[in-house]
């Protein structure tokens, strides 16, 4: 099924089986491999990136199904010669270690910022309407939806916690 | 995952009309492509509604508000007006999955959302929810996330959703549009089946039903909210159990209170008996205990869900505390001011 | 290598008087940015033209034959290439260090979720859909053992059972006794990557980029059950996402991968799916503990008793060594131990992250809590009263042990004097309390070997060393910068590559004694080169920021290498290794709140403080410790494998129903290192880090619990349910 992807402002045209989840569209198709899959049913969150903006599974949604959609991946952030903020604080910070959960994070935590500008509360908000500024205790449970077995969650919050207002913008 | 056909429908006449045989809807997907790639749902067809316009609005009605089916979870419990008119709405989402899954999951979506019951997504266990008269290996097997009520001896499933827990409490209704086009109201005490000989047959909607839209009823001032969820990890775990609790009250009674489970029913469970039992009287330990014993008189347990009933009652007492104001709110209660502003 | 140095007797402390000032500091990896950037290329990453994707197939009877297996139901399949199940499939994985290929039991089936066959097809769909819908029939044994509880397969592991004294005669003249049995459950690796394996023949060479930790014996593990010499095949693994011990021996995928590479004569690349890793990969036994503690009037123990019940398949070599840290933890002449291995039919055991002191320590301090509790003495002065002088059983001295430091300075630090009664402590509807427990990780010196090559342009270090998250890019680049006088940015670290120099591989926390100690030895004999070449004694040579002085002569260092000067050397474990007890040392703090009504239980403060001799990079060994405490987290209130009474196979097979600790589980945890040096243990004196912080860490929190609420939980995890029914039977 002929697919037009547009993955970090590049348009990409492509011919899928229907079944290829977008992750799998990203890995084997387009050799973007910076996206992981640790599980393939959204129980892990390594998968992360961002579709118009907000923050999802790619592996649990259609290649196809994004169309004319914003695909935005852990590529998009900074390169190793330049990495953006927040991949900084998380190198500086230690917010992994073996490294396999880290783009899922990195894209989760850039999409949370957002979220979090925006006023959206969490489970753990005192209150819905005025969630305030991100504690230690929200950053954690925003995060929650991306597993690190490396259990790095310490660093990685103190990497987020570091570029609160600035995070997630573009080297 | 076995090969289907794709197609988009870009409006709902369009999405009626491309429904074949063994045809599933796909919006959010993210349990309906969960459960492909094990081979336990095998559609010969997806039919993609995500581009069907005027399915993602949140509108304020005469009656109160109606939710678009195709409202993310996540711009659900984000909406201002839901965050403060039906805070037990916004709580259970935010309750539920992760940032992530919440951003792709559907309103429509979560209500339809299948067990987690892990006899059903293993193919190599017999399940009568995936093959009718297969015979159901939860039962004398690992049952820590089964129901203790509203089961059957065929199936002991537990319905995993935390937003229609909130919903049922709500007494939330659905817009359910049929092959002819032709819309009608289900209320969330009509949408689900028991499991009792078919439990294959989870809901009361037709094949070629669509939802398109929730109701909530008006806000009701002065209500308390309250959600809580136990669970084995701190976030993005199912429930052990859960409880979704309106309650309002008058003097220092109970005028009205709504209380509905998660993680104990086959389907987001109410029993009418115990708020009946509750509105109108004065809360205290001796009433909740006999409310929590109406709640559990028909619990059918097995060996690793027993403890559900001592749990489900000791949450529900704890909730109810809160709500009744015997004990100072914590997070997750949150009472219904009088005026939005 | 036939020269490599045998750790007979101390070295000097050479790291303490090299002057670039590299070693030791908080140095940040050296691979990170291209972790961060989504550019460190995992297995699965790798891909080769014509490659060809293959899924794993599993049995689904617990015990019993392959019938039927044939492509019949999938031949027509689109892109169906083949099926694949000759002999060569592994049952599972190779334990740790096995060096020979694991049972390969052909049409045998030995537990539910066993690899049977491997299905290939031209892309990962069309492969998983075969896989899913091909045809097997089994058949199964009438009776299968799956319950160690129940089984009556029960061997008595004579070499782990054994006595000194009279434990029974001591418990009887005892002041105060323990007698508690303790009982955890299966545990998993979950490494967030999955086992992947890409295999390419060339010309009857075998290159397979892996996910593993020990390539040297990978490789023989791989050649051995491909019935091919090792020096056909060629391991590469540069990135591992996460080993935790899943990933020590070779496993069904990569014999799969190769095997179907070899028929088909192009590239096959398998991945388990989450589920299969869950199935076939070697699990962490249960265990059921039993604990004796018998002391005096002052808590000194005059007794210990540590009886222990595992389970295995029948077969398969590796029984948990659950009392490992008892033996040398605490005093007392009495001692007794006991091993029993069940043999059922559930997916193997192996290691898991510290195996023994991981779930052994649950138990030893639970029941040192417990003793603490009777005695009426706090329980880190309990600790500090039966630390034994040399060891209890052997009277070998300790290498180096700063056990009570760790005790005295964790207590100072987490403010322990403040600590409430058990149960006297509330915040809302929250019970708050406190808990303690030692940590202890055996430490060894393994083979390994390393070559550095020094040029005008820096250094290069090469062996086959896996980072697996440890850090390893990080300290053996910091060893050699260190040692050649090079800032960190001049010396490239080569890993993961099994043409180069054989380490220790990445595994039981020896990887940066072993291999780091290779890479300083080789790094030595340059600087031997270099005191030569400059004219001066090597004792007198200083090497730093690229310059080279030595008597009154000072040159840069890039003149002296004009000819690139490469030295390889090699270790193993010698005399030292008999002659003292070598482990690494803790002491775990937490503080637990305990919800009132749901028993659900919150870290809310943890603190660690180790010792385990020279630390290398204290950055990466901070991580190492949050990590492992964070494991204790989960053994703690969570992490469970859940097996069918029935089947025996894994219910809990993916991240959803096995709980791992999640972001929101784990508070900002403290840790602190206790300044050390091990001159017994490697010339480099470090010691055991990876698996020290796990080691006890679950303890400290159930023993907070219980200073909380006063809910005694000797059945691991802490679940809701369990606490519940704790505080009903307090009346609460």
């Amino acid at each position: 099924m002929k697919t037009e992807l547009t993955v970090n402002g590049v348009s990409r045209d492509l011919d899928l089986d229907p079944r290829v989840t977008l992750l799998d569209a990203l890995r084997h198709h387009l050799h973007m491999t910076g996206t992981k899959k640790g599980c393939d049913h959204g129980q892990c969150g390594a998968c992360t990136v961002l579709v118009n903006g907000r923050r999802i599974n790619s592996c649990l949604t259609l290649a196809v199904m994004h169309e004319g959609d914003q695909v935005e991946t852990v590529e998009s952030l900074g390169s190793p010669e330049a990495p953006n903020p927040l991949q900084e604080a998380f190198i500086s910070c230690d917010g992994f270690q073996c490294g396999y959960c880290t783009p899922g994070q990195l894209m989760s935590a850039t999409a949370m910022l957002e979220e979090a500008k925006e006023g959206w509360p969490s489970h753990v908000s005192e209150s819905l309407s005025n969630p305030g500024t991100l504690s230690d205790a929200e950053i954690a449970e925003r995060m929650s939806g991306n597993l690190c077995r490396c259990s790095a969650y310490p660093g990685i919050r103190q990497a987020i916690a570091r570029t609160q207002g600035d995070a997630g913008g573009k080297s | 995952m076995r090969s289907f056909d794709y197609r988009r429908a870009d409006s709902l006449a369009a999405a009626r009309e491309g429904l074949g045989e063994a045809a599933q809807i796909i919006a959010g997907g993210t349990n309906l492509l969960d459960l492909m790639k094990l081979q336990v749902m095998t559609p010969k067809q997806l039919l993609d509604i995500n581009r069907v316009p005027g399915l993602r609005e949140i509108t304020e009605t005469e009656n109160g508000l109606k939710i678009g089916a195709l409202v993310s979870n996540s711009d659900l419990a984000a909406d201002p007006r839901i965050r403060s008119d039906y805070p037990v709405l916004a709580r259970a989402i935010l309750a539920g999955a992760s940032g992530q899954i919440r951003n792709k999951a559907t309103t429509g979506g979560n209500f339809l959302q299948r067990t987690r019951c892990p006899y059903f997504y293993d193919t190599s266990m017999a399940c009568n929810k995936r093959q009718p008269g297969s015979s159901c290996t939860a039962i004398g097997g690992i049952s820590r996330m089964t129901a203790i009520l509203g089961v059957s001896e065929h199936c002991i499933a537990a319905h995993p959703s935390d937003m229609a827990v909130a919903m049922r409490a709500l007494d939330a209704r659905l817009d359910v549009a049929d092959a002819t086009g032709d819309v009608r109201q289900v209320g969330m005490d009509e949408l689900y089946c028991l499991p009792g000989e078919r439990p294959d047959i989870e809901t009361t909607l037709a094949p070629d039903d669509i939802i398109t839209a929730v109701h909530l009823p008006q806000k009701q001032s002065g209500a308390v909210h309250v959600y809580r969820k136990v669970r084995d990890r701190a976030s993005y775990a199912f429930a052990l159990v859960s409880v979704a609790a309106i309650v309002t009250r008058r003097e220092q009674r109970i005028a009205t209170a709504a209380l509905a489970f998660g993680g104990i029913g086959s389907r987001p469970w109410r029993n009418s008996e115990v708020d009946e039992m509750l509105a109108g009287e004065v809360p205290g330990e001796p009433l909740f205990a006999a409310a929590a014993d109406r709640l559990l008189a028909e619990a059918r347990t097995e060996e690793g869900n027993a403890f559900k009933t001592r749990l489900t009652r000791r949450t529900m007492i704890s909730v109810l505390r809160e709500a009744t104001g015997l004990e100072p709110a914590s997070v997750g209660t949150d009472r219904v001011e009088e005026s939005a502003a | 290598m036939n020269d490599r140095f045998k750790m007979d007797e101390a070295q000097p402390r050479l790291l303490d008087s090299t002057g670039q000032g590299i070693i030791g500091t908080e140095m940040d990896r050296p691979d990170g940015r291209l972790k961060v950037c989504g550019a460190a290329p995992y297995a699965a990453e790798f891909a080769a033209d014509r490659m060809a994707h293959g899924v794993l197939v599993r049995a689904t009877v617990s015990k019993g034959r392959v019938l039927a297996l044939n492509d019949e139901s999938i031949r027509e399949m689109p892109g169906f290439l083949g099926l694949f199940h000759d002999g060569t499939m592994l049952r599972n994985s190779a334990q740790g260090m096995a060096g020979e290929a694991p049972v390969q039991p052909g049409l045998r089936v030995d537990y539910h979720g066993q690899s049977v066959a491997v299905v290939v097809a031209e892309t990962f769909e069309q492969a998983r859909d075969a896989a899913q819908q091909l045809a097997v029939r089994f058949e199964a044994a009438e009776e299968v053992e799956v319950d160690p509880e129940t089984a009556e397969a029960i061997e008595l592991d004579e070499d782990s059972s054994e006595q000194f004294g009279d434990l029974e005669a001591a418990m009887a003249e005892a002041v105060h006794t323990v007698d508690s049995v303790y009982t955890t459950p299966g545990h998993v690796s979950a490494a967030m990557e999955p086992h992947a394996s890409l295999a390419e023949w060339h010309e009857g060479n075998l290159s397979l980029h892996g996910s593993y930790q020990m390539l040297r014996f990978n490789k023989k593990e791989l050649a051995d059950s491909l019935g091919v010499d090792a020096d056909r095949v060629r391991i590469l693994a540069p990135f591992v996402g996460g080993g935790f011990g899943s990933k020590l021996g070779i496993g069904a995928e990569a014999v799969a991968a190769a095997v179907a590479a070899r028929e088909l004569d192009r590239p096959v690349r398998v991945v388990m799916a989450r589920q299969q890793v869950f199935d076939c990969v070697l699990r962490r036994t249960e265990t059921r503990q039993r604990l004796r503690l018998a002391a005096d009037e002052d808590g000194r123990l005059s007794g210990v008793g540590h009886e222990d019940r595992i389970s295995q398949l029948p077969e398969e070599s590796f029984g948990e060594p659950t009392a490992t840290a008892t033996h040398f933890m605490y005093g007392g002449k009495n001692r007794l131990y006991r091993k029993e291995i069940a043999r059922i039919h559930r997916t193997p055991s192996g290691s898991v992250r510290a195996p023994g002191e991981a779930v052994g320590m649950l138990g030893l301090e639970g029941a040192m809590d417990e003793l603490a509790e009777v005695c009426g003495i706090d329980p880190v002065e309990l600790r500090l009263r039966n630390i034994p002088d040399t060891h209890p059983e052997t009277g070998k001295p300790y290498s180096s042990r700063s056990l009570a430091e760790c005790l005295k300075q964790g207590a100072s630090q987490f403010g322990w004097e403040n600590r409430p009664a058990a149960g006297s402590r509330r915040e809302g509807q929250w019970y708050i309390g406190c808990g303690v427990a030692s940590a202890a990780r055996s430490n060894s010196l393994v083979r390994a070997d390393a070559r550095v090559t020094l040029s005008a342009d820096g250094a290069i270090v090469e062996t086959d060393l896996t980072d697996i998250g440890t850090g390893s890019y990080a300290i053996l680049t910091q060893i050699a910068a260190e040692m050649l006088g090079l800032p960190a940015s001049k010396v490239t670290t080569r890993l993961g590559d099994t043409d180069l120099p054989g380490a220790s591989g990445s595994g039981g926390s020896f990887g940066a004694g072993s291999t780091g100690s290779a890479v300083f030895l080789a790094a030595k004999k340059i600087r031997a080169r270099l005191a030569e070449k400059l004219g001066c004694d090597v004792d007198s040579l200083t090497l730093k920021d690229g310059v080279a002085r030595g008597g009154n002569v000072e040159k840069p260092l890039r003149d002296l290498c004009v000819e690139p000067i490469c030295e390889e050397a090699g270790i193993t474990a010698g005399k030292l290794g008999d002659d003292y007890e070598q482990a690494s040392f803790g002491a775990h703090f937490a503080e637990v709140a305990v919800h009132a009504d749901s028993g659900e239980v919150r870290v809310r403060r943890m603190l660690g403080v180790f010792a385990a001799g020279r630390i290398l990079n204290v950055k990466t060994a901070r991580s190492q410790c949050i990590g492992g405490m964070v494991w204790g987290i989960g053994s703690a209130l969570m992490e469970e494998l859940g097996h069918d009474p029935r089947t025996g196979h894994i219910i809990t097979r993916d991240l959803a129903n096995y709980h791992i600790a999640s972001n929101a589980d784990v508070p900002l945890i403290d840790v602190h290192f206790i300044e050390e040096r091990d001159d017994q243990s490697n010339p480099i004196q470090s010691k055991a880090i990876g698996e020290l912080s796990i080691s006890g860490a679950g303890a400290a929190v159930v023993n907070a619990i219980y200073n909380a609420c006063g809910v005694r939980i000797r059945a691991f995890p802490a679940t809701p349910d369990k606490v519940v029914a704790g505080l009903e039977a307090l009346g609460l």
